[in-house]
């Protein structure tokens, strides 16, 4: 049983009047993959916020208590890194200095992390578009680079919040195979609405569902992501986690 | 393309000029044509130029003054939000204020020279620049600010890759406004003071009833200000050069 890299303890966290967690509690196994699912609008976000030490202003935040702890510590920035489903790409920056984005900021671009970073470009095939303009490149080549740039950080643990799902269903597949192979050993944590997309990603699924959202079921997957969309997990599973999202789905 | 355009629109209002004096049969001392105003140019282009360049050096000198003035407060007050609960009122004031019933008392304090002349263009085109900047700033996305926080940007590497960049666009808006306001601030300076530039040489000419004169200097200032818009222009769209023009076009058109 590998360690924990992601402790969510009894969290309650209210808007105002609207409650989004009481006593939320999950563990995220280091060096797997684990896939968040619920509906849009249940939090999911948030808890990523949250994860990656982000504090919310008291004007918003009526109540707030339990912990959140990352492996090494308290959740602080630093030690995680953060993709959005947005690019988040500064369109003033060709391919190789969006990718080098992290370094940039905090001053520190070497030329070792300019080698690495031409490197990943080249084998998430935009080597061609190392000097390009984010303009001039495709949606799915887009999030590419947001992907690339998101592991150029070297963290632990990768929160990804829907990175996939303003995508294309082809374009969209074959990200998830490069990031699953790209993101192997690494902790992820990645938050979908899709069914499909954590049984291919995950090796952990935990559903999320209620207001406020609570842990409706948490489903360890056997065999390593990405996973053919024949693979005996998804053919079995699929079914089974579809009605259970449907039944939360309230009319 | 561009130069023919340009040649076009010019020809067709003095055209439009040459047909409205016809048409009103107004006299030469109160609108002269524009064959009046081009020999009026040509005989009188030294003494033109000579002024030109006083009422030039004003607007280029207040431009650079305002622009630098604008940009350092915008950011001053990005820096430190508490700052702009103290200056924003002063910003809106220095707008309310007519800036024309400024222009005696700046001469008066800062003389007849040049001095007073930027001072006006300043107060002028301040505004635009330091407001166009400062929400451009403050319109960021804010994930961009969530993703800076989480790869742990320095607040200055943040406020210099990311935060300035993307206010750059609004930015050159200002810039736009100012170029083009700029000369309002150095002629009405000349007006109410002054021993040269183009503002001083109109009153001159007036007073004289040099009406052809007169219109020879406002052409003159007219077509020195449309080239340091184009250069301006020009100049802030190699700054933004990631904002491509044409795209907005091509979703306008059908």
């Amino acid at each position: 049983m590998a360690s924990s890299a992601i402790v969510v303890d009894r969290v309650s966290l209210c808007f105002a009047e609207k409650v989004l967690f009481k006593d939320l509690s999950f563990t995220v196994e280091q060096g797997s993959c684990t896939c968040l699912l619920g509906p849009s609008g249940c939090g999911k976000s948030t808890l990523l916020k949250l994860i990656s030490g982000a504090t919310f202003s008291q004007q918003f935040v009526s109540h707030y208590s339990g912990t959140v702890w990352c492996s090494g510590g308290d959740a602080k920035g630093g030690k995680t890194a953060w993709m959005a489903q947005e690019d988040l790409l500064l369109p003033w920056m060709d391919v190789l200095n969006n990718v080098l984005l992290g370094a940039k900021l905090r001053g520190r671009v070497t030329a070792d992390l300019r080698k690495k970073a031409a490197l990943l470009i080249n084998q998430a095939g935009l080597g061609d578009s190392l000097h390009e303009l984010p303009a001039t490149l495709s949606g799915g080549m887009r999030q590419r680079v947001a992907l690339l740039r998101t592991l150029m950080e070297d963290r632990q643990i990768l929160l990804m919040d829907e990175p996939f799902s303003a995508l294309d269903a082809l374009t969209r597949i074959r990200l998830q195979d490069l990031s699953a192979r790209l993101t192997r050993g690494a902790t992820v944590l990645l938050v979908t609405h899709d069914p499909m997309e954590a049984l291919r990603m995950a090796n952990h699924i935990i559903v999320l569902q209620g207001d406020p959202a609570r842990v409706a079921t948490s489903i360890p997957l056997q065999g390593d992501p990405p996973r053919a969309a024949d693979d005996r997990e998804i053919v079995e599973r699929y079914p089974m986690l579809l009605e259970l999202l449907m039944s939360g789905v309230e009319e | 393309m561009r130069a023919v355009r340009l040649f076009v629109i010019g020809a067709g209002l003095a055209l439009l000029w040459q047909l409205i004096v016809v048409i009103t049969g107004a006299p030469a001392y109160i609108l002269p044509g524009p064959l009046p105003v081009a020999r009026a140019i040509v005989s009188h282009l030294p003494q033109l130029l000579y002024h030109l360049q006083t009422t030039f050096s004003e607007i280029l000198l207040g431009l650079i003054l305002g622009t630098l003035l604008g940009v350092s407060s915008a950011l001053a007050m990005t820096i430190m939000p508490r700052l702009k609960q103290w200056m924003l009122p002063v910003l809106v004031m220095s707008q309310a204020i007519p800036v024309f019933a400024l222009a005696p008392v700046l001469v008066l304090w800062l003389g007849y020279g040049m001095a007073s002349k930027v001072g006006m263009t300043v107060l002028i085109i301040f505004f635009p620049v330091c407001s166009s900047f400062y929400y451009g700033m403050q319109r960021i996305n804010p994930d961009l600010l969530e993703l800076a926080r989480i790869m742990n940007g320095s607040r200055l590497a943040t406020l210099r890759h990311i935060i300035i960049p993307s206010a750059l666009p609004s930015f050159a808006a200002g810039v736009r406004v100012a170029a083009a306001v700029a000369p309002i601030g150095a002629v009405v300076g000349e007006w109410v003071g002054s021993s040269s530039g183009l503002g001083f040489y109109m009153l001159h000419a007036n007073g004289r009833m040099q009406i052809d004169l007169m219109f020879a200097a406002l052409t003159v200032l007219s077509i020195a200000s449309l080239m340091l818009y184009f250069f301006i222009d020009y100049s802030l769209n190699r700054l933004v050069f990631w904002e491509n023009s044409k795209e907005v076009r091509h979703a306008v058109q059908p």
